[in-house]
């Protein structure tokens, strides 16, 4: 009795002591100074960010040799776990340095779990003037950097060019400028046998392209300065209906994404190259993936554009973060300033040149959200025009100098999923969108509003 | 002696606890503890990475309000109401045709089983698979007979019985359970049904079942308190690495919902006061079993 009796009384001393309090208060990175000619020592452990190619182990390389021979650093490869994250640094025990999507930064920033970079980037001379100003504004709060901005993401339009040519079209009527001309190219390049689907004519790329779709039409899903949703704008609402109608035309969309994953999407048997889809908007990074799988896939590519007709995209990417209580600063700030520096980036893409070259393939060039990169490896890939690669080559570069991103605010995954969610519904058949929009905004500032009540707290 | 007995049972009560004390310690350690922490944690605003702030009651207001908390429920209740059933039937025919196989019994219990080490994620892929609208083995097999299947990862129809489906891949278990329990059948009851004329069928309904019935319930029991808890294949399948943008609201389990709400959106106490209304939902249902049990269930033997 007298042992259960302690076993019991320890138990809720515990809870009564603490035990189940937060695990709170990490360290501030405080009496830390940041000098880019600093002699550094000890361990940088990175979480989030994987040396899977060239482009990574040349940086790499680089930021090791920069850091000096007393520092080591390990690897915590795959995407970053944010509740694996978040409780590290909980605990104090941060990684050094975080690798991130740039929209989860505003969350990490709101909920303390990374740190202003205004001292490492003025330490470290890191030369915020070079980065994109949509991917900065990706990560700034309060006019305060909590990230170092590294690849960019765009889209293009990504076209069948046999299909388009059998059914008389071209790619200007699916680059969306005119989408009467895409619901048109949609309804002769789509096939179907029996009841089935067997082409695909024209993919709008539900839920994820709504902001593509919305920015076309002159709407913003949210405010510039990330407070306000603008989910039930009539804009947005009617550029929901013009993608969903691309389905629609074609049996609804669960036989449009049915015959989608049916595809060897990474594969030689890919859509492209088994003439199961016409067209579609996709991120640029697929076109190397066709260049490597697929070269002699019938390909066409333009940028995607606004119903004005010029060349859009929606930009996102990655980027490097300070976690709170990280235990070498110093050197978390001088990787990512390396990993992030023009000349890394150069180096980067002359190896995957070399490389390339090598294996009888194509560079198809690197975005990243260094503008002066981006310049310098340019003139590395092949625009030229000589080939359908270089188009799409030079359509990566035209799109990525008309990017849109969405603002930094302090809900992201939450506004992304509200509007996600109430796409999803109306794909599903349960809604109309100007319903599911209405309800999407209610959700969205809702969690907005939460988020920014706690950020303005502070 | 009248001074001595006392203490000699105090003396055995104490290395009766000293024995137990392993299972006593884990239990604390790993249930009681984080039980009572979440119970702490649902009466706070915490998001893992600050302090909790106690908000009283406040989640547990929120979850009555939540329209998402009434369709993951319902999701997960007509899913049970589903699998349960389902799985318990085909176990039950699984066990009743290994019966019958002989020698080769061996091999087919383990071929049974075999899938039960398939780990859940990867039958929430291969589900994609097999049940894609255009492609699948399953719409393949159903054209054979003219039947033109559904879509079955996308019409809101087709999903949960697509997820049926796939969790009759991992009865294997149950089988095992229900083929142990039929050979321990007294044979001499079967013949005397046999003499009385009983055919097969009024063998089964009226001497192997009830014999058999603990071993029925017992899965029942297990299975059902596993369906309300299912998360890995659907999430899989529907939201997590086969699905990062597209999702369907009747795949939202409880579960499933629970786990955004915690490590997606990071609202850990409200995840928590999810938690706790989910263990309060499986404790009722579980003694609601437990009651019809004492109706339903037949144990051999005298009752202590």
């Amino acid at each position: 009795m007298r042992l259960s009796q302690m076993a019991v009384a320890a138990l809720a001393a515990c809870l009564l002591a603490g035990c189940a309090q937060g695990t709170g208060d990490s360290e501030e990175t405080t009496d830390v100074s940041f000098d880019s000619s600093a002699e550094l020592s000890g361990e940088v452990e990175v979480m989030g960010f994987g040396a899977g190619d060239e482009i990574a182990t040349v940086r790499l390389d680089r930021a090791e040799e920069a850091l000096g021979a007393d520092v080591d650093v390990t690897l915590v490869e795959g995407d970053l776990d944010i509740q694996q994250f978040l409780s590290s640094v909980a605990s104090g025990e941060p990684p050094a340095l975080v690798y991130a999507e740039r929209s989860q930064i505003g969350t990490f920033a709101s909920r303390g779990a990374v740190v202003p970079l205004t001292d490492c980037i003025e330490g470290e001379g890191i030369d915020t003037s070079v980065f994109r100003e949509s991917a900065l504004g990706e990560v700034t709060f309060d006019d305060e950097v909590y990230g170092i901005p590294e690849f960019n993401v765009v889209q293009l339009t990504q076209a069948n060019a046999d299909l388009l040519e059998q059914s008389g079209h071209t790619i200007e009527d699916v680059n969306g400028s005119d989408w009467d001309a895409v619901l048109a190219a949609n309804q002769d390049l789509m096939k179907v046998e029996g009841n089935n689907l067997t082409t695909i004519g024209y993919d709008s790329k539900l839920p994820e392209f709504l902001p593509l779709w919305a920015k076309a039409n002159g709407a913003d899903l949210i405010s510039e300065d990330g407070r306000t949703a603008q989910l039930d704008d009539p804009a947005v609402v009617e550029a929901l209906e013009f993608a969903v109608s691309v389905y629609d035309a074609q049996g609804g969309f669960g036989e449009v994404k049915a015959l989608r994953d049916s595809a060897d999407f990474f594969g030689d048997g890919n859509q492209f190259a088994s003439g199961t889809l016409g067209a579609m908007p996709m991120e640029q990074w697929y076109v190397s993936v066709l260049n490597d799988v697929s070269p002699d896939a019938p390909m066409a590519f333009d940028t995607v554009r606004d119903l004005q007709g010029e060349p859009l995209a929606w930009a996102s990417g990655s980027a490097w973060a300070i976690p709170k209580g990280s235990p070498n600063p110093e050197a978390a700030c001088r990787m990512a300033r390396v990993m992030t520096e023009t000349d890394s980036w150069i180096a980067a893409a002359e190896e995957r040149v070399r490389l390339r070259e090598e294996s009888g393939g194509l560079f198809t060039g690197i975005l990243t959200a260094n503008e002066e990169a981006d310049e310098a490896v340019r003139e590395m890939a092949p625009t030229d025009g000589d080939s359908v690669w270089s188009e799409a080559v030079a359509a990566m570069y035209e799109a990525n100098e008309h990017t849109f991103a969405m603002p930094a605010n302090p809900a992201g995954d939450e506004f992304e999923q509200a509007w996600q969610d109430e796409v999803n519904k109306v794909l599903n058949g349960d809604k109309e969108p100007a319903e599911a929009l209405a309800d999407a905004q209610a959700t969205a500032q809702e969690a907005l509003d939460e988020a920014w009540a706690s950020w303005d707290e502070k | 002696m009248s001074v001595a007995a006392p203490a000699r049972r105090r003396s055995s009560g104490r290395v009766a606890l000293l024995f137990i004390s392993p299972w006593l310690i884990g239990f604390a350690v790993f249930m009681a503890y984080p039980v009572l922490y979440t119970v702490y944690l649902s009466l706070t605003d915490y998001d893992v990475i600050n302090d909790p702030t106690f908000v009283g009651l406040d989640n547990y207001r929120e979850l009555m309000g939540d329209e998402k908390v009434v369709l993951a429920m319902r999701n997960t209740f007509v899913y049970t109401a589903m699998a349960v059933p389902a799985q318990l039937a085909i176990s039950l025919a699984l066990a009743l045709l290994l019966q019958r196989a002989g020698r080769a019994a061996g091999f087919f219990r383990t071929a049974f089983f075999l899938p039960k080490m398939t780990p859940p994620v990867a039958v929430g892929v291969l589900l994609l698979l097999l049940l894609n609208g255009q492609s699948g083995l399953v719409n393949e097999f159903l054209a054979w007979f003219g039947i033109d299947g559904p879509n079955w990862t996308t019409d809101a129809a087709w999903v949960k019985p697509g997820l049926v489906l796939m969790s009759l891949w991992t009865v294997g278990s149950s089988v095992i359970i229900l083929l142990a329990a039929l050979q321990e059948v007294p044979e001499e009851l079967l013949d005397a049904a046999r003499v009385d004329g009983a055919g097969w069928w009024k063998r089964l309904w009226h001497v192997v079942l009830p014999i058999i019935s603990p071993a029925i319930y017992f899965i029942v029991v297990v299975d059902t308190i596993a369906s309300l808890q299912s998360f890995t294949e659907a999430y899989t399948a529907f939201f997590g690495a086969g699905n990062t943008t597209y999702s369907n609201d009747a795949a939202l389990f409880y579960a499933i919902y629970l786990f955004q709400q915690a490590f997606e959106f990071l609202h850990m106490g409200y995840a928590s006061a999810l938690a706790m209304l989910l263990f309060l939902v499986v404790m009722l249902v579980t003694a609601l079993q437990v009651l019809l049990s004492r109706r339903l269930v037949h144990y051999t033997g005298d009752r202590a």
